[in-house]
């Protein structure tokens, strides 16, 4: 792997040449540079292969959005990296080549610090809004921890602060599973937040909003940038230029074409698969 | 300065609960002792230990909402944590028996005796020491209890799958309880027994003494799991039951935590069977029928799942009931009001007779607080 600096990431222009720029020079990063480094994954299910021979890297710093059919292994991408699914194959390492996710499970790799936000929002619903962010407050997680720690006494100025940024700061006493549908998504990020991740993977995360909401969701992201590595899968592709950053399309389990919105959306394959004429 | 800490941590159903449980701890011992029996206020020696029997029921039900209620995990195996402390109290009992039994035998207890055994079991030893025997009372069942959680919770086994082990957990201890080469007295269990540390087991003061313990213990459980569920601990858990993997991704050992509440509701379990045994004088292996343990269950729906509180009262509520409709021209049908009594909970109370109450309570407030509002903006329109 040749060690490209960050700047000249983008794809050569020619469509024909992208598939094989990925793997090539232009679109990879050396594994010590790489905070997140997928090469060369393959998963299937039932002899169905929803990955295929998948490389991804994702640099300290980041903001990615990934974008593709349906089908097209987003989210098994996702399900992969926090380790609900086990590649069958290829090599999935965190933290510049530090941790082999692959031999981990969900619970210790959330503790490296990689979090995760559902497709569908997953809060607790029979908790208060500021219970579920003291919840995924970073610190210890252990069970006697729990009982006898410091999560007990963890001051209302720091769940206040994430609860400021979510914009739910007026609802935190508020059972999670009554607020509204977009405001659960903003929870989640919140969540996520309150974990302090090094990288933070957002499935679908303005699905079911409305434009305004959208709008919001997208300054939030990116704000959230300005201290955390952001992969965020979407079909939304208003919200996708809103985040301005680099763009992946996946199809049929591997990367059809990197790099910035206008790029890949002209690309000839992405708008026959994907984006439609 | 302690009272205010405890106002703060039990809410108000649990500090009801608390007083009910304290005067009855030192009321209906002193009305049993001190009154005489002529007097209409007596409660007779019989009465109150039906009352303890309760109130050990009361603390397995305690024990199993901490998992059900609060956790998601449905044991349909707690009658077996249940029957082991009870087996260790009787081991003790049995032990104190000495030569007093039908064979006279010094150590051995009769049914050994009987099995032409020559010498004690080992795992018979030291359950002459009621401090020992105490511990096993926890032990044994909280040991079973963490194995069994390390290697189904650790598998992830859920649901379902985990309600049917832990039925056939207990149904398995059952028959290997009914074999006379156990050591543990076959079919006819542990009976007979004469005193407890030195006092006549059936001599009024020791039942009073009895049932004050088991009061004791129901309060202390209760202070115990209420503490649990109100740190982050408790939170924890209930994340687990709502949403399992989430509380995974963010970094919480579910398996752990499981764990922990598991094995501490088993020891609980564990203690109630300890008071149960020496109050109606017998533990056999039909303790271990899979039916007790949903019975158990049941307590726990109809009186309230996830309110501590409500369990305890289930249990007092419907072994009323059985005691009531089992002795008289009811009883064959006892069974049939029981399924009924769960359906007409399950369809009617979701949330127990607990859970009930403290929904009409809300539904109150809300409507004082509408009537606040009202003449509020009336002025406002005027």
């Amino acid at each position: 792997m040749t060690s490209a600096p960050l700047d000249t990431l983008d794809p050569q222009a020619d469509p024909a040449a992208q598939q094989t720029s990925v793997e090539g020079a232009a679109g990879a990063l050396s594994v010590t540079q790489a905070l997140l480094y997928l090469d060369g994954v393959s998963v299937s299910f039932d002899g169905y292969r929803a990955i295929r021979n998948l490389s991804l890297y994702v640099a300290p710093g980041e903001m990615r959005a990934i974008i593709g059919p349906n089908g097209a292994g987003k989210t098994t991408m996702m399900d992969i990296v926090t380790g609900k699914t086990r590649p069958d194959e290829g090599d999935v390492l965190f933290d510049h080549g530090r941790h082999d996710l692959t031999k981990l499970d969900e619970t210790a790799i959330a503790e490296l610090g990689v979090g995760r936000k559902f497709q569908k929002p997953t809060v607790f619903e029979s908790h208060s809004v500021a219970d579920n962010v003291l919840l995924a407050l970073k610190g210890p997680r252990g069970p006697f921890a729990s009982l006898l720690g410091w999560r007990n006494k963890v001051a209302r100025e720091r769940v206040d602060e994430i609860l400021l940024t979510a914009g739910l700061i007026d609802h935190r006493s508020r059972l999670a599973g009554e607020i509204s549908h977009g405001q659960k998504q903003w929870l989640e990020i919140g969540m996520l937040l309150a974990q302090d991740p090094a990288i933070l993977l957002v499935d679908e995360p303005v699905a079911g909003m409305t434009d305004a909401e959208t709008e919001q969701t997208a300054t939030l992201l990116r704000e959230i940038n300005k201290a955390h590595t952001v992969i965020v899968v979407e079909h939304d592709m208003a919200f996708v230029r809103a985040l301005a950053c680099k763009v992946t399309c996946l199809h049929e389990g591997s990367v059809l074409a990197e790099g910035s919105l206008d790029r890949v959306a002209a690309d000839e394959r992405v708008i026959e698969v994907y984006l439609g004429r | 300065m302690i009272l205010r800490a405890l106002f703060e941590r039990f809410d108000k159903a649990g500090l009801v609960f608390l007083i009910v449980l304290a005067g009855a701890m030192i009321l209906i011992p002193a009305a049993n002792l001190l009154l005489p029996v002529s007097s209409p206020l007596h409660v007779p020696t019989h009465v109150m230990s039906l009352i303890g029997k309760y109130l050990c029921y009361a603390i397995l039900a305690l024990a199993l909402d901490l998992v059900w209620g609060y956790c998601g995990i449905l044991s349909l195996g707690h009658g077996a944590f249940f029957a082991l402390g009870g087996y260790a109290m009787g081991m003790y009992l049995m032990r104190q028996i000495g030569p007093r039994g039908v064979y006279s035998h010094p150590v051995l207890p009769d049914f050994m005796v009987f099995l032409n055994w020559k010498e004690l079991p080992w795992f018979w030893q030291g359950f002459d020491m009621f401090p020992f025997a105490m511990l096993m009372v926890v032990l044994a069942p909280g040991l079973l209890a963490f194995l069994f959680g390390w290697f189904a919770f650790r598998s992830r086994v859920t649901g379902v799958y985990l309600s049917i082990i832990t039925q056939a957990m207990t149904y398995a201890l059952l028959l290997a309880f009914f074999r006379n080469d156990m050591g543990f007295g076959g079919n006819n269990g542990l009976t007979d027994f004469k005193d407890i540390l030195g006092f006549n087991i059936q001599a009024q003061g020791t039942r009073a003494a009895l049932f004050a313990c088991t009061a004791l213990a129901l309060i202390l459980c209760y202070a115990l799991a209420r503490w649990m569920v109100t740190t982050s601990f408790g939170k924890v858990l209930v994340a687990v039951r709502d949403a399992e993997s989430r509380t995974r991704f963010l970094g919480y050992r579910v398996e752990h935590y499981k764990l922990v509440a598991f094995t501490l509701s088993a020891a609980m379990a564990g203690l109630a069977g300890a008071l149960y045994v020496p109050q109606v004088g017998i533990i056999n292996p039909s303790e271990f029928a899979p039916a007790n343990s949903i019975e158990a269950v049941i307590w726990v729906a109809v009186g309230g799942r996830g309110t501590l509180v409500g369990a305890a009262l289930g249990a007092v509520v419907v072994n009323f009931l059985k005691t009531w409709f089992t002795t008289g021209a009811l009883a064959p049908y006892w069974l049939f009001m029981l399924g009924a009594l769960f359906i007409v909970v399950t369809l009617a109370l979701p949330k127990g007779i607990v859970g009930a109450l403290n929904a009409f309570g809300e539904r109150r407030r809300a409507r004082a607080a509408a009537r606040e509002q009202e003449p509020k903006t009336a002025e406002q329109n005027a």
